[in-house]
């Protein structure tokens, strides 16, 4: 086949036996890779024309995918470890099972698709891309994402969210739909803290506002917005697109540009 | 509400020499001079008067001096002036009291108690102008021990020495962020350093993509809002600053009054126009020392290991502790800002009340990273108010590697530390991004300064150590011996590990 | 009387601060099991940690030794040992006593490590219950000498910890010949202490061993707090302050877990105010006693004791924390995926809310009970 040779040159003998081309979709065993070695593997598959692979049996490895920017699929099975897709811009990463700390940090583009749930810090000052989380995200989620002009950033989570969901946001999307806990309110407190940009969006009911952001019932605009994104979140864990849409969602922006505006004496 | 604010200085113009030219009024940005067509005469409006002395320089006849205002409080050693002027401001309006540039208060610097060796008679003097001096630095980690290969003749260097940073002269030019100051100054900055062989660190704002042919003289900085952070980004610089805090204000982040954020700057840093841009005061992926280590680790695998990663924190009180937790966490370079360090914008308290003088810093540093087996390790850079090369010559005998120097740069460039850099009004076009204040400082001019300023010194710290009979900086770095303190208590000595004169 | 702080604290830091991983496993019918799932664990996260520290607490350790006192002590020379075993005989009646079985492994100047089964001698113990009789012997011990450190003081249950990787550590105390139906981990990256063995984690006093992650910045107060009480903080670190605290509030004063995790982790004023007035003034007045006990800085910690273990990270959850329960067996961690690799299916895993303390508890019998308040 020819990727063999390449590879070599690459990487080196020792990680071959971890490959097996399975047509186009390269598979790599990953139990027991440092993870150094692993986003080597990963990277000179990337770089030697692998468009989808797959890895297997992977415990905590951290920084699968961080910098890259290559056009590729990843599928992960098992348990990512920290800064999975940290600084990365290109690849669509699926997860199969949950993910830990700051997953998609300071994440440039691609998708991150998670079928369980992420720890706290995801999508740290995301710049763009999509982080799609089937269930919980922890605390601290989409702190300091940003936006400008076509670089539009994305968080969207099936469950809840912890404290501090937005704190400081500056752009971008956060959509919370709340669809694991029927009749339970959505009880993150400090909610967009020192917001000063973005949106968020949260289905159902919500308590624990604090100065400095407003929160209106999402018109019909805003809506037609969600619905595309509903759409595309429902696809990858193929949910129910009219469940995920039933109820009210609450739009909460922030009040003015400057909250501390006026906290300082010139 | 009526203001009780008396103003801080009166502009005072000889009329005879004033030739109503105009050209106070067009430079001044705070509208301190007006033009009275009855009386044919300019007036001035104290209380607008920042002290910036642009006026002063850019008038052809000498007609105007800024002289601070006689009208004060009663003395009193408590209650100062300042004292009374802030409470009255915060009652007026209820904020925070802002400021610029770093702590002005007397207490805190220790350079002026440590005076330097020269060799007399047992060892002889070495002549800069005349014989080689060396001051070429490298930053980065050292191994512990060099292992070669072996095969006849040939000699092959088997062990892998960790990517390094090349100074030419051990001064380099500290975090400026675009935003905190304008694009023509990070240039000027770019080429001074490119052209003499240092570097000079973008600051927190990002780096504007006109700037990435400086790429390979660039230290690009990860501060806690991430602007304009993405691969690119981290490809392009020499070497990845993690900021931790800075010396102005430990412990609170980055402050970008909305004033300054135009849209140049929201391109960068992804934020709306006209907003503050804050950045949050802890790294939200960075709570304990093994963050600190998973983000070195996660810029490394961005980057392929191909380039050191710095850590830069503010000097505060177990410095020496948290200095051993960053090596170990595999930073390759540590940067210590110190109290007198400055800045665009900080609370005034936070300024002159946290953190700790550089001097002390740099002596524990080094000392406990000694003690523990590790110095070879990481780099130490230091800065926090370098004011000139006798300055640098102490840092490194007291165990620097090199400093980084912010103020004094800008001052090359025309600042007068005024302190009001906060304002975005900054009449010397430095510390601000008003497009129009930006032309006053021309790239071309502006670098030509700094590269001056960085000859003279480093002619400077030769002749100096020459004088000591040293002729290259290795000699220098650490060594003690070389100072003497004057006027310091027996335990600042034992700290800093500097002997009292005289003995 | 010697302090410990020199030998904790080399360099005179205000106090120790640690990165580390912590990694709980229990059987919840109280059956025991071996080391190979727990050192696999708190090994998978290398990462967190340094090498110079690592650390095991194990419960249901000696059966045959049920009702005894174990103490695991440590030497760093002869006359150290000689000192201390007059001391144990005068105070207690030495049941049994012998080495810790070692072997040859990756470790740092490992000290001697030996063992007692003890129990109070009943004429001095006075008007003292046996346990704070033996709390004191134990602070006795660890300031008597310099030299050495008791380890653990509980029944039927043992620590063992040192400089170097948990596997190392594991191997080097041959924890693969024990079983336990508890076992509570940690991996340290410590700064200032790499050659003192008793700096590693786990804490112990008694049946209390404190695993953590973390760096408190009420330290200070938090310790004045607990030397009023007639707590002797010797150790300068954080993890002995949460040891003594949950001693003080659990077993002196009888407080249940709910209401010592409103201690530690107390709510916000503005969500007491929000509460209802009965509970708002239990809160109120819990933070008025305790408010020098109210741990501020980002920590995860484990605590166990018999039968009990008891994850609690700080109100603003700035540590991670994971718990997961598959069938019999419930475990915690700093990280997922270390309870993944040794129990890839879970029948339940989630991340524990910020100041709510998850507990796994095991009633004499069959009754297992899981409570994440």
């Amino acid at each position: 086949m020819g990727y063999a040779e390449e590879l070599v040159a690459d990487i080196g003998q020792k990680f071959l036996s971890r490959v097996m081309p399975k047509g186009s979709v390269y598979s790599v065993e990953a139990s027991g890779l440092h993870y150094r070695d692993l986003n080597t593997l990963l990277r000179a598959l990337g770089n030697n024309g692998a468009k989808k692979i797959e890895v297997h049996n992977i415990y905590g490895q951290r920084y699968i995918g961080t910098g890259f920017d290559q056009k590729i699929i990843v599928e992960l099975f098992g348990t990512p470890g920290n800064d999975l897709g940290a600084f990365m811009s290109g690849p669509k990463i699926f997860v199969h099972g949950n993910a830990q700390d700051c997953c998609g940090n300071t994440m440039d583009g691609g998708l991150i698709v998670v079928h369980g749930h992420v720890g706290d810090i995801a999508g740290y000052s995301m710049r763009d891309g999509k982080l799609f989380v089937r269930d919980d995200v922890g605390y601290r989620a989409g702190i300091h994402m940003k936006e400008y002009r076509d670089k539009q950033p994305a968080l969207v989570v099936g469950g809840t969210a912890g404290d501090f969901l937005g704190e400081y946001m500056a752009g971008g999307v956060i959509l919370v739909l709340g669809l694991n806990s029927e009749n339970e309110k959505f009880r993150a407190r400090y909610v967009g803290t020192g917001m000063h940009g973005g949106i968020i969006f949260v289905r159902g009911e919500m308590s624990n506002l604090v100065s400095g952001v407003k929160a209106l019932e999402a018109n019909e605009e805003d809506m037609k917005f969600v619905e595309g994104l509903v759409r595309e979140f429902c696809f990858y864990f193929g949910l129910d697109v009219d469940d995920a849409l039933d109820g009210k969602f609450i739009k909460i922006t922030p009040v003015n540009l400057r909250p501390y505006g006026n906290l300082y004496a010139y | 509400m009526k203001s009780y604010l008396p103003p801080e200085y009166i502009v005072y113009r000889d009329h005879e020499r004033c030739t109503r030219c105009h050209v106070c009024i067009e430079q001044c940005t705070y509208e301190t001079h007006y033009y009275d067509a009855k009386d044919d005469k300019i007036y001035s409006r104290d209380n607008n008067c920042t002290n910036c002395q642009r006026c002063v320089v850019f008038c052809p006849t000498n007609a105007i001096s800024i002289l601070k205002n006689p009208n004060t409080f009663r003395e009193n050693a408590n209650w100062t002036q300042e004292a009374i002027l802030a409470i009255k401001k915060q009652a007026e309006t209820g904020g925070v009291i802002l400021a610029g540039m770093g702590c002005d208060k007397p207490f805190f610097t220790i350079w002026d108690r440590l005076v330097l060796n020269a060799s007399q008679v047992t060892n002889p003097s070495i002549d800069p102008l005349r014989e080689p001096m060396e001051i070429r630095t490298y930053l980065g980690s050292k191994p512990d021990y060099l292992e070669f290969e072996y095969n006849n003749n040939d000699v092959a260097l088997m062990t892998k020495v960790a990517p390094q940073l090349c100074l030419e002269t051990p001064i380099m030019f500290s975090a400026l962020s675009y935003g905190a100051v304008s694009l023509n100054v990070h240039e000027s900055l770019a080429r001074a350093a490119a052209e003499c062989g240092t570097y000079f660190n973008t600051g927190e704002g990002g780096l504007n993509s006109k700037l990435y042919g400086y790429g390979d003289h660039a230290i690009v900085q990860v501060a806690s809002g991430r602007f304009g952070v993405y691969k690119q980004y981290l490809d392009v610089g020499a070497a990845i600053e993690i900021k931790i805090g800075q010396g102005a204000k430990p412990g609170i982040g980055g402050h970008l009054p909305g004033e300054k954020v135009t849209e140049d700057i929201s391109r960068m840093r992804m934020i709306p126009i006209g907003t503050d841009a804050l950045s949050p005061a802890p790294q939200h992926d960075i709570y304990s020392i093994e963050d600190l280590r998973q983000l070195i680790c996660a810029l490394k695998e961005a980057t392929d290991y191909s380039k050191p990663v710095s850590v830069k924190i503010a000097a505060v009180h177990n410095s020496a502790a948290i200095a051993s937790g960053i090596v170990r966490a595999g930073a390759d370079i540590i940067a210590l800002d110190g109290v007198r360090g400055g800045t665009g914008a900080a609370p005034r308290v936070i300024r002159d009340n946290v953190g700790i003088p550089i001097e002390f810093a740099i002596a524990a540093v080094d000392q406990r990273l000694r003690d523990e087996g590790i110095r070879n390790k990481a780099s130490i850079v230091v800065a926090g108010g370098i004011r000139s090369s006798a300055e640098i010559v102490k840092a490194i005998a007291l165990g620097a590697d090199a400093v980084y120097i912010g103020t004094a740069a800008l001052v090359a460039i025309g600042c007068t530390v005024c302190q009001k850099c906060y304002t975005g009004k900054c009449p010397w076009g430095i510390a601000t991004t008003d497009p129009k204040l930006s032309r006053r400082i021309d790239p071309k001019v502006a670098s030509k300064r700094l590269v001056n300023l960085l000859l003279a010194w480093s002619s400077e710290i030769k002749e100096i150590m020459g004088g000591m009979g040293i002729n290259a900086i290795e000699s220098l770095r650490g060594n003690r011996l070389h100072l003497r303190a004057v006027g310091l208590t027996e335990a600042e000595c034992r700290i800093l590990g500097v002997k009292m004169v005289g003995e | 009387m010697y302090s410990l702080f020199t030998l904790n604290s080399r360099y005179g830091d205000d106090k120790d601060f640690d990165g580390c991983a912590i990694f709980g496993m229990m059987n919840l019918q109280g059956k025991r099991f071996p080391s190979r799932e727990p050192v696999r664990a708190i090994s998978n996260m290398h990462e967190r940690g340094n090498g110079l520290g690592g650390g095991f607490a194990l419960y249901g350790l000696y059966p045959e030794h049920e009702d005894d006192y174990a103490l695991h002590i440590m030497y760093l020379n002869k006359e150290a040992k000689e000192k201390i075993e007059k001391l144990l005989h005068k105070s207690f009646e030495v049941i049994g006593c012998e080495e810790i079985p070692t072997k040859k492994a990756n470790v740092l100047n490992p000290p001697k490590v030996w063992r007692y089964f003890v129990q109070p001698i009943v004429e001095k113990m006075s008007t003292k219950t046996a346990d704070d009789y033996v709390l004191e012997k134990v602070m006795r011990i660890n300031t008597e000498t310099g030299k050495a450190f008791v380890l653990s003081s509980g029944k039927n249950m043992g620590v063992f910890k040192g400089v170097g990787y948990p596997d190392d550590i594991s191997e080097f105390f041959c924890l693969e010949e024990y079983e336990a139906y508890m076992w509570i981990c940690h991996g340290r990256f410590p700064t200032n202490t790499p050659g003192w063995w008793g700096g590693a984690h786990p804490f112990n006093i008694l049946d209390w061993s404190v695993v953590h992650n973390g760096e408190l910045s009420s330290y200070g107060i938090n310790r004045d707090f607990l030397e009023m009480h007639g707590y002797k903080c010797t150790m300068r670190t954080d993890t002995e302050v949460l040891a003594y605290a949950f001693d003080l509030l659990m077993r002196k004063q009888k407080l249940p877990i709910g209401i010592v995790s409103s201690i530690i982790a107390a709510p916000f004023w503005d969500d007491i105010d929000k509460m209802e007035p009965k509970q708002a003034q239990i809160f109120r007045a819990l933070r008025q006693t305790y408010g020098s006990l109210l741990m501020n800085g980002p920590f995860s910690v484990i605590v166990a004791r018999h039968g009990e273990m008891i994850g609690l990270t700080d109100r603003l959850k700035l540590r991670p924390l994971s718990a997961g329960i598959r069938g019999d067996f419930f475990y915690l961690s700093s990280e997922e995926s270390a309870i993944r690799l040794v129990s890839p299916f879970l029948d339940k895993s989630w991340n524990p809310r910020g100041g709510e303390p998850v507990v796994a508890r095991l009633k004499i019998g069959k009754l297992v009970e899981v409570l994440a308040k």
